[in-house]
């Protein structure tokens, strides 16, 4: 791959941005050649660990014998809370509520009372399953739905969102209704489970390999847990098989234990979780109760609206405060309201912490957004589509009144009138509902829907301090570069796309760049890669580090050859000094000789962004990335089974960096979020104890429940508002609401059975049990009526 | 000691290489693979034979290597991801995965790869929905799918046409 001889009379590098390239691992994924951390060769010496999972889902540890789990074949070691040798708390948010090991209490089943470190794994899974333990139960919560989002506990503190009266708009409205909605979670189902490494070093030192979104996190909690400095701690990850946020903050506790009995042994140990206990004990997306009122006129404008999102947290804090900010941040999705008031209410239950999931809040507060936009077409009459039409925020350089977010910010670059246009015509929306129309008039038991909707998603951290981002590049003295930073690979692209960003400051091809793992002793104090913003973030800052180290070959040209700095050029894989031209490499090598510095550590920084959260005002993110997506669908309205007909998306990336890639994650981030709001059901029973923790039970989407058509295409017109990395924007979460089109073309099926005259209010997941009953109540209505 | 204490030699073909394992009694094809004879690239997904990441062939066959036990294999020939060399078609799905940009994270990759090679090794010229159909026993939580069907229907498209010997 890296032998080539670079083309010295190229017009253009092999590998820049905006151009078309393969995944920099395809060629390791398909020949099994790209190591996970469970391929890496394994240590002389391995220990292994399994969990010792509660059985109860609230209670205090009455007595916890472990005796046999001690005598067991194979056991080396137990650790309980009392072998933590710093502070027994994995909590993200410094709420010190997250223990490694249960201590004293169990506050859901399935969590983590103690580890055994055996010499092979399934001898410490099998001890496990000895320990006796005494419980004494207590009364336990396990949903949101019976719960008050006013009184009843919260984990940490809720947001609120004003702007105007939304009570006196509402009241004052010709037209009024309110509703509540139930809205499920969502389990990641990252192929590869959580797993850590941990390899002693000397005195304090432990090298832990992570499959963590943010190993600096991970760095940060490993070293509290150890009670050790941060520099004692390296955390490495070369890549993961999927993440989407279920590896931002879950992947700290496997590595805390991973650490603790590395350290205690002084031999290397590996956790790697089942998939039952993976799904069992480990946090999913937050399913939400989501209640709403609303103001609107005979023309279905919206007036006011006031919103109470009510969030199933779990037992701790995790990133809940945070989730629940952003489900609020896009209660709008691309709504102008005169006046809002909105609430969140991160609710305490005794079941998994939940955590960061693709949209981290943001596509629950749009799926909030459309249900009351299709509440009001229903009230007025009219088809969704010209309600969302009609309450859009004003376009990109229209002097209006329309523009003020719930969180006070100006939406500046609003594009959402064009796509939504230009995927009206591309699909013959109009075309297609009267045939579906005139199809579900002659066909008395499947019924077609229909749906287009739109996507606002905002870019940035809301957390301030993590917009920011570190990289290291460096060239050797025969020119090839070594580049890395502070973002993780999970199959996103995100380092064949920074890579690509170095290329081009450099103008050599992209296979004279070397991708290298994330690791925090090269680049520290870095943000998880989460937000979307991987590329936006660590493009610029190795951008700033490959310009650093230009500008100082520009110097050293200019000087050698005593000509202007203007007169030196970078072209492809070669730099023209005056009159002469030089390939890339020579020029290096003469630096080289000469002492000139050929590493530079890059940083970036979002400007523009500010948010006081304690007033709910502020400029939150930098840009918004937009889309939308038309769904059809077929239901058995007999018996509640669907399929996705078609589906046709147009998605805004801005100046993509690399379209193939972007192509891959609108296309993957549909699915998934049409999985979460159709058959990905998560179940918990009476006793609180999970019953969907296998894909025997939880049910992803298949390559068979794809749509039989889908047509993806990105605007390719557009670039981003604000100067980002190559007028990029952002990719990783935006397309995941996209999917929304699909629970509301159900939803339009559904709606036929009674004319289109009652608003099915269609719960999610809208599995086929509950499309059925959805079905079922609206004749049972219609007939009434 | 228990029963599944107890080893056995077992001797299979991997790859086109023969190959003794010492196994025992409980011990699964995917275990052997991985820890034995260190080909990594069939991973474990789910440990339950849903997910389809640790899909290998067996005899041409496609089987979820983490609940095949090892006996069971003995005497047959496997052919795994690391197998592109020996095996033409597993070769050109593999070079097809490539070009589409049928991978994301990859972890579901070799799975996904083998139950391809199995389908087009019985089957070569399938249509869209028999490719849909076949793959649907392979989850994959990145790509949504569009790319990896693509690629299977370019391997196809460059595999030689014959009749299906089933």
């Amino acid at each position: 791959m890296t032998t080539h001889t670079p083309n010295l009379k190229a017009v253009k590098i092999a590998g820049g941005v905006a151009t078309n390239q393969r995944h920099d691992s395809a060629h390791k994924h398909v020949t099994g050649t790209a190591v996970y951390i469970d391929d890496m060769p394994e240590p002389a010496g391995l220990l292994h660990v399994g969990l010792g999972l509660s059985n109860v889902t609230h209670g205090t540890l009455k007595k916890v014998d472990l005796s046999a789990v001690r005598a067991a074949p194979g056991v080396v070691d137990v650790l309980t809370y009392a072998d933590v040798p710093g502070e027994n708390d994995v909590s993200p948010s410094g709420m010190h509520d997250d223990p490694v090991f249960a201590e004293g209490k169990v506050q859901f089943h399935g969590q983590p009372i103690f580890a055994v470190v055996a010499r092979t794994r399934e001898e410490a899974r099998r001890a496990a399953r000895l320990a006796k333990i005494e419980y004494g139960e207590l009364p336990a919560v396990t949903s949101i739905w019976d719960l008050d989002p006013e009184k009843d506990k919260q984990v940490t503190t809720p947001l609120t969102l004003t702007r105007g009266d939304a009570a006196a708009a509402i009241a004052a409205a010709p037209r009024r209704l309110k509703g509540r909605m139930k809205l499920g979670g969502q389990d990641h189902f990252y192929l590869e489970g959580q797993v850590s490494l941990a390899v002693p070093g000397e005195d304090d030192e432990v090298l832990v390999y992570c499959s963590t979104q943010g190993p600096s996190e991970t760095q940060h909690l490993v070293s509290h847990v150890l009670g050790v400095p941060s520099h004692a701690v390296t955390v490495e990850v070369r890549r993961m098989g999927g993440g989407f946020g279920g590896k931002e903050t879950q992947a700290n506790q496997c590595a805390a234990i991973a650490a603790i009995a590395a350290k205690k042994h002084g031999r290397a140990v590996k956790v790697r979780l089942d998939r039952d206990e993976d799904m069992t004990a480990t946090g999913k997306r937050h399913d939400f109760a989501i209640d709403y009122e609303v103001g609107f006129d005979e023309e279905g404008r919206i007036l006011g609206v006031d919103f109470m999102f009510a969030l199933n947290a779990g037992f701790s804090a995790d990133l809940s405060g945070p989730v629940g900010d952003r489900a609020l941040f896009h209660c709008d999705n691309a709504y102008f309201y005169p006046a809002v008031h909105a609430k969140s209410a991160p609710l305490y239950t005794n079941t998994v912490s939940n955590t960061a999931f693709r949209g981290f809040g943001g596509p629950q507060g749009m799926v909030g957004a459309e249900r009351v936009i299709e509440e009001v077409a229903f009230a007025v009459g009219k088809d969704p589509l010209e309600i969302r039409k009609l309450n859009f925020y004003d376009a990109i350089g229209v002097a209006g009144e329309r523009n003020l977010t719930p969180y006070h910010q100006k939406v500046e670059d609003n594009i959402i009138h064009r796509i939504v246009a230009e995927l009206e015509e591309s699909v013959s929306y109009a075309r297609r509902r009267r045939e579906i129309a005139a199809f579900n008039a002659n066909s008395r038991f499947v019924k077609r829907g229909i749906a287009l909707t739109p996507v606002k998603f905002g870019i940035s951290f809301t957390k301030t301090e993590s917009n920011q981002a570190g990289a290291l590049v460096h060239v050797y003295a025969d020119g090839s570069v070594h580049m890395n930073h502070g973002g993780t690979e999970m199959g996103q692209g995100l380092h064949l796309k920074v890579a690509q960003v170095v290329a081009e400051e450099f103008q050599i091809d992209l296979d004279r760049v070397k991708i290298t793992a994330t690791t925090t002793a090269k680049v520290p104090n870095t943000a998880p890669t989460a937000a979307s913003s991987g590329a936006d973030l660590n493009g610029m800052a190795a951008q700033d580090a490959a310009r650093q180290i230009r500008k100082r070959l520009t110097d050293f040209a200019a000087e050698k050859y005593q000509v202007p700095v203007d007169q030196v050029v970078f072209l492809p894989n070669r730099v023209r000094v005056g009159n002469q031209e030089i390939s890339f490499d020579a020029l290096v090598k003469q630096a080289y000789l000469n002492r000139i510095q050929l590493s530079a550590a890059g940083f970036y920084k979002t400007p523009k962004i500010h948010w006081d959260r304690s007033k709910g005002r502020g400029h939150a993110f930098y840009y918004y990335a937009y889309g939308a997506a038309c769904s059809e669908v077929s239901i058995d309205t007999l018996t509640g089974e669907y399929v996705v007909e078609r589906a046709d998306i147009l998605h805004d990336v801005g100046r993509s960096l690399n379209p193939a890639i972007d192509l891959g994650q609108i296309e993957g981030g549909f699915i998934q979020g049409m999985g979460w709001l159709t058959t990905e059901e998560l179940w918990w029973d009476g006793k609180g104890r999970l019953r969907t923790h296998a894909p025997s039970t939880y049910k992803i989407p298949l390559a068979s429940d794809r749509p039989k058509i889908f047509n993806v295409a990105l605007t390719d017109w557009s670039e981003a508002y604000e100067p980002t990395i190559h007028r990029s924007k952002a990719v990783g979460e935006p397309p995941l609401p996209l999917g929304i089109s699909v629970l509301q073309a159900l939803s339009d099926a559904v709606a036929s059975v009674a004319d289109h005259k009652i608003s099915p209010r269609l719960d999610a997941p809208a599995t086929p049990e509950r499309v059925l009953m959805a079905v079922e109540r609206l004749k049972a209505q219609a007939a009434k009526a | 000691m228990t029963i599944n204490a107890r080893t056995t030699l077992t001797s299979f073909v991997v790859n086109g290489d023969p190959q003794e394992v010492s196994v025992t009694g409980a011990q699964t094809l995917l275990n052997v693979l991985r820890e034995d004879l260190h080909l990594t690239g069939t991973k474990c997904g789910c440990n339950q034979g849903i997910c389809g990441a640790c899909t290998v062939l067996c005899d041409g066959m496609p089987i979820r290597a983490c609940l095949a036990l090892a006996m069971v294999v003995d005497g047959r020939d496997i052919l795994t991801v690391e197998g592109g060399k020996t095996d033409p078609v597993l070769s050109v799905v593999q070079q097809a995965f490539v070009e589409t940009g049928a991978v994301q994270c990859g972890f579901c990759t070799s799975g996904m790869i083998m139950s391809a090679t199995a389908l087009l090794m019985r089957k070569p010229s399938p249509d869209r929905q028999e490719i849909r159909e076949e793959l649907s026993g392979n989850l994959c939580r990145c790509t949504g799918y569009a790319k990896i069907l693509d690629a299977v229907a370019l391997a196809a498209s460059r595999l030689p046409i014959q009749e299906s010997a089933t």
